[in-house]
């Protein structure tokens, strides 16, 4: 007898997601999908559209990201202008696409899989949420709300607000940063340093508690993809793609990443609105390849600041050659935020930093513009072409969360294996399973579901269409 | 100020007041500092009448007057304020946000828009009939000005302006009722016009971000509307 879990909707990540795995006649476990079930529509929705209004168009992609797409979507306006923008702008788009990984990473981490991880994948879930993590552990969920904080007041400081500002215009930035608020941003820096520091501490102390999760959490050899500068220095505005194999070896280097369409195809299943990017040399789905902070640093040779390259070294401990296991997108988005804020103090003491030169101005001068971006949760691509007018005549946007789709179906596989068995359900199994799609980080769309009771449902259907179990949350 | 003006005394908001007859309730509302919502109407311009915004209820009729068109008589009695007053304009302002695709937070006059600060003004938080979305065009086959459609509320300004004070009547109107759109010269492409100088007075007057100039970004297109009057007290004293 054969049966069917769905996991709808998924709790704890950003967006609507849902999940079903499928049990074979012994109920073991023999498949399982991860649906997106959301269409947006944003490729469509801007054609037409004047090529300036793309940046703050897209930022509407996510509340949680708007600067990735920001940075993405003006680096390809860049390119429409056909203009080299002023060194200063690219610092100060550089340091906000920095302040916004800083938030995002501490925002999944603090306060969307810290319960799992410090309460407990089988604690309750009434209070396996980041509220009882407030009486359980008080100065973590402070740091976690001061450190986001943090990030969210440099890009209000640089941008005028938080979310969505219209700062990074195609040409540059708008504004220049002034004296004022270059000494704000660094007053904040070594307590984020300081919190992020605490933190990582005490991820590796409880990190053995979760052998299993750090065996079964989508652990299996994959390619990883990045951006890489010239130094081969960990990188998120700029630099060329490099990609390495599970073993560490490079497979492409130094490649332009204008010429994405080359190496990345698109494949699409009928049960996802999500379509699954591979890898076109190995085909599909041999093709898989994982992006993000896992990815990332598995393809850098150095991060390039002092306490980040410490803990680079000790990352790479995990593994041989690469580390493999998605349980450690976790430490190694805390060693990102460790880079962004040492990185944010190296730009804001270059002297250049405050010169009011920021901005190019032209008129639509190529008919095509790519740009490409490190966001949080791994590489980030917008593609636009335009008419002579300088109107949207088609757009092509693959998120990080799309390249990582092969990888998290296969490790929701993986979970589902290791974790659930037989033809009843406990609530742990499959919050194991929730967890390692948040292990990705994945951003499914604007919205959030950050916080609360989950409104969980999942139904164990028998080949005949009969109800076998049924388990809910609301 | 010409010589024979007569004085009509009357009240508006319970408040007494004297004007010139030559005033309209509009121009004396203003003078004493009672505010009036407008979108058709600017200082400058010659008037049409055509939003309804400015409606108030005058005692003794029972139809509501636009205060731009109506000019003062003796012993009026006018309200510029009511829930009636504050219904009606809410629903010609949903109207129009329902009518074409005006999405404030993606627009170059966000922050400066008119519209915007109008729908504010009257408290509206949501637009309670269905949005038409229509698919409209944008042209910015202009080298300095876009125009787009979708963000348009046909108060003709630009036609005005264009006509009355440039006297180059580039713009006008084609269509009617829901498929009116402002046009350059005989619904040419903008760029190929003969009779537009460039001058960009239109863009100026527009209360939203219908036209605007090309470069600027989201939220980045003020206006100015300060030369509008000087530029025509200017003529009428060198006629």
């Amino acid at each position: 007898m054969t049966s069917t879990i769905t996991i709808d909707p998924l709790t704890r990540v950003e967006g609507h997601g849902r999940i079903t795995i499928q049990l074979d006649d012994q109920g073991f476990v023999s498949d399982a999908h991860f649906h997106v079930t959301q269409l947006r529509g944003f490729e469509k929705l801007c054609e037409g559209r004047p090529f300036y209004e793309m940046p703050s168009l897209m930022a509407r992609i996510c509340g949680i990201c708007p600067v990735s797409h920001l940075i993405a979507s003006a680096k390809a306006c860049d390119e429409i202008m056909a203009v080299k923008i002023p060194d200063t702008a690219m610092k100060l788009r550089r340091m906000m696409n920095l302040a916004q990984i800083l938030q995002s990473h501490a925002l999944n981490f603090f306060h969307l899989s810290s319960p799992d991880l410090l309460l407990g994948m089988d604690a309750d879930p009434a209070t396996r949420n980041v509220f009882s993590m407030a009486s359980t552990h008080p100065q973590l969920v402070r740091d976690g709300v001061r450190l986001r904080q943090i990030g969210q007041l440099i890009i209000e400081l640089l941008g005028g607000k938080r979310i969505h500002p219209a700062w990074v215009v195609p040409g540059g930035v708008t504004e220049p940063l002034s004296v004022e608020q270059r000494d704000t941003i660094l007053r904040m820096l070594p307590e984020a340093l300081t919190i992020t520091l605490r933190t990582i501490d005490l991820f590796k102390g409880i990190v053995d508690r979760f052998p299993e999760e750090t065996r079964a959490f989508g652990n299996f050899p994959t390619l990883f993809m990045g951006l890489v500068d010239d130094r081969g220095g960990l990188e998120h505005y700029d630099g060329t793609l490099r990609i390495v194999d599970a073993a560490g070896s490079r497979v492409a280097d130094g490649f332009d990443p204008r010429r994405y369409r080359e190496i990345i195809g698109e494949a699409v299943e009928p049960w996802s609105f999500l379509k699954f990017p591979y890898y076109i040399p190995r085909g599909y789905p041999e093709g898989i390849y994982r992006v993000g902070p896992l990815a990332r640093l598995n393809v850098v040779d150095t991060a390039l600041t002092r306490w980040a390259d410490q803990e680079l070294a000790e990352f790479r401990q995990l593994g041989h050659g690469t580390v493999l296991s998605s349980f450690h997108y976790h430490y190694a988005r805390l060693i990102e935020i460790l880079f962004a804020v040492e990185r944010i103090e190296q730009l804001l003491s270059e002297k250049e930093i405050l010169s009011t030169h920021v901005r190019a101005h032209a008129a639509p001068n190529a008919a095509e513009g790519i740009g490409v971006s490190e966001a949080p949760r791994g590489l980030l691509i917008h593609h636009y072409r335009v008419d002579g007018q300088g109107l949207i005549e088609w757009a092509n946007l693959i998120i990080a969360t799309g390249h990582n789709n092969l990888a998290m179906n296969r490790a929701i596989l993986q979970v589902a294996k290791r974790f659930i068995r037989g033809d009843r359900l406990q609530e742990g199994m499959l919050n194991r399973v929730e967890a390692v799609i948040r292990a990705f980080d994945p951003c499914l769309s604007c919205s959030t579901h950050a916080v609360g009771r989950m409104p969980l449902a999942i139904d164990l259907v028998g080949a005949q269409g009969e109800l076998l179990h049924e388990l809910r949350r609301r | 100020m010409k010589p024979q003006v007569k004085i009509k005394t009357l009240s508006i908001d319970g408040r007494d007041i004297g004007a010139r007859e030559d005033e309209t309730i509009l121009e004396v509302a203003r003078e004493n500092g009672i505010a009036i919502p407008t979108l058709c109407w600017l200082e400058g311009l010659s008037t049409v009448g055509a939003c309804r915004l400015c409606m108030v209820e005058i005692e003794g009729s029972s139809r509501l007057l636009p205060a731009c068109t109506t000019h003062v008589e003796e012993g009026m009695r006018i309200a510029t304020d009511s829930e009636r007053l504050r219904r009606y304009r809410r629903q010609i302002v949903e109207l129009i946000f329902s009518e074409r695709n005006h999405v404030c937070s993606v627009c170059v006059s966000n922050g400066h828009c008119e519209l915007q600060s109008l729908a504010q003004a009257l408290g509206i938080v949501r637009v309670h009939v269905p949005y038409r979305y229509p698919r409209l065009d944008v042209d910015a086959s202009h080298p300095r000005f876009v125009v787009d459609h979708n963000r348009c509320i046909l108060c003709t300004r630009c036609v005005r302006v264009c006509d009355e004070v440039e006297g180059a009547h580039t713009w006008d109107v084609s269509g009617r009722g829901v498929d009116a759109r402002v046009i350059t010269d005989l619904a040419q492409p903008w760029g190929a016009s003969e009779s537009c100088t460039g001058c960009g007075k239109c863009v100026h007057v527009c209360p939203t971000g219908a036209l605007f100039e090309k470069g600027k970004s989201v939220a980045e297109m003020s206006k100015r509307r300060q030369f509008l009057p000087y530029l025509t007290l200017m003529r009428e004293e060198r006629r």
